[in-house]
């Protein structure tokens, strides 16, 4: 016999199911209740940054879109820091930018915005710089589980190719996964991703 | 209500000491995936087309999961935590009166301060104010469904409600729902991020549920439903049920390590 460790267990995870809505965006519920509400615009007027629209589905083993999912975005503002207080790096922080933010698909399209900033590039805790990119969390039903994934951008091709995590995908081909493409619509930039959940183009989703 | 934190069922949650120094900023304890459910469940179908194949990618804790969000009051209103009363258009909602409460704590046992929980469950008929749902049992005029608190300086939230009742889906052509309220939690870092379902004791559908089963283990399982407390009610008011939430622990870096190559 030993001691006992004492350690708790997680509380497991269940689906968010179908009207997931309901609590985290009442507004696509169709009812209107809380003061303040949580959305998929992460700027103010004043956050610091270029502004950026990132665009982008959820698709199933069949290559459909799933319409009744929920992402949440967590990001590093412009200068590359978390707005938290383990981030002791030396990028500045603002008040204007909280760096979160949450989208529900369209019920018909399934498309998922949100209107954002781009992140600059991230030093980690080993002094390593870090690609900018964009955590993404992934619910809904079916969905047992969230589904961790990134966003990294496609006009950071070096910072890509030297980026720690990206470099831990074995197979070259499956980094594509993660990569948005920028486009410009009416003089807005537009980052376009599309998550496939099962397939042969199956997004790479960490365990983190 | 009484905004103190009251002992809790397990005694390990009121260990007044963590098992590691409070500031302890490192990675996550790696997640025990044996106690969530598999992310292809074919009992619960919905699962099958959603559930990736390949094997997820070890992500040594880096500073983009460590970290995560940060809420406060100002982004609450004062009726967000009590939902008989935050929709309310001309009376009470109809059904059992019940206060849910208890503490989120990480796998030390050290509570989850100021840290956001949203909830969200169908009235006392088994619906849900929402466009999708079709079910026939009536909307409650006076019920939206929602709320959310922010755990005080020991993990502990409370939220005043009606017990939800169980409502049918598509999944087998009987498959029932047990009564269950939805979770969404975040922690102190975005890996921590956690959405679950709280059912009740006592709940006949619970051994039978596709959703709940999908757990592969049976003290997990168990950990998600809730106990009446009736130590916790207000008599001629309202039931109690204690609900704790689990997340997952940090490590702490005891000494400063070298980089390789120093
Ligand atoms: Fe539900």
């Amino acid at each position: 016999m030993t001691q006992p460790l004492n350690y708790l267990k997680e509380t497991a995870s269940q689906t968010a199911g179908p009207y997931v809505h309901i609590g985290l965006i009442p507004a696509m519920a169709g009812f209107d209740i809380f003061e303040k509400n949580f959305s998929n615009v992460l700027v103010t007027p004043n956050t610091e940054g270029e502004r950026i629209t990132l665009e982008g589905k959820v698709l199933d083993g069949t290559g459909t879109p799933l319409r009744d999912v929920l992402l949440e975005i967590w990001q590093a503002n412009a200068s590359g820091r978390y707005n938290h207080p383990a981030d002791r790096s030396a990028g500045a922080l603002s008040e204007e930018f909280r760096g979160w933010g949450r989208a529900g698909s369209n019920f018909e399209s399934g498309l998922v915005t949100f209107e954002t900033i781009k992140p600059g590039a991230i030093t980690d805790r080993a002094g390593r710089t870090c690609a900018p990119h964009v955590n993404v969390w992934i619910v809904a039903r079916g969905i047992n589980i969230g589904l961790n994934t990134r966003l990294y951008f496609s006009d950071e091709e070096a910072a890509n190719a030297a980026d720690p995590v990206l470099n831990l995908i074995e197979q070259p081909s499956r980094r594509s996964t993660l990569i948005a493409k920028r486009t410009e619509r009416a003089g807005k930039v537009v980052y376009s991703f599309t998550i496939n959940l099962q397939g042969p183009e199956e997004t790479v989703f960490f365990d983190v | 209500m009484n905004a103190q934190a009251p002992a809790s069922r397990d005694p390990r949650l009121n260990r007044p000491e963590p098992l590691t120094p409070p500031l302890g900023d490192g990675g996550f304890f790696q997640r025990d995936r044996s106690i969530h459910p598999p992310a292809h469940a074919p009992g619960y179908k919905s699962s099958v087309l959603r559930s990736p194949r390949l094997a997820l990618l070890s992500l040594e804790g880096s500073i983009s999961e460590i970290t995560g969000p940060v809420f406060g009051h100002n982004d609450l209103g004062p009726l967000d935590n009590d939902l008989i009363r935050n929709y309310a258009k001309d009376g009470d909602p109809i059904g059992e009166r019940i206060v849910v409460h208890g503490r989120v704590v990480d796998e030390t046992g050290r509570g989850v301060p100021n840290t956001l929980v949203e909830f969200w469950q169908a009235n006392a008929g088994g619906r849900y104010r929402h466009k999708k749902d079709t079910y026939l049992a009536p909307i409650d005029p006076n019920f939206g469904g929602c709320g959310r608190a922010l755990t005080d300086d020991t993990g502990y939230y409370y939220f005043r409600t009606v017990k939800p009742g169980p409502y049918p889906w598509r999944n087998y052509v009987n498959s029932w729902r047990p009564a269950h309220i939805h979770f969404s939690v975040f922690g102190s870092g975005f890996a921590q991020r956690l959405i679950t379902q709280m059912y009740f004791e006592g709940d006949p559908l619970i051994p039978i549920c596709p959703i709940l089963t999908t757990i592969p283990d049976k003290d997990a399982l168990d950990r998600l439903v809730a106990p009446l407390d009736l130590n916790a009610s207000t008599p001629f008011d309202s039931l109690a049920y204690r609900f704790d939430i689990v997340l997952r622990g940090q490590r702490s870096t005891y000494f400063e390590n070298r980089t390789a190559g120093n």
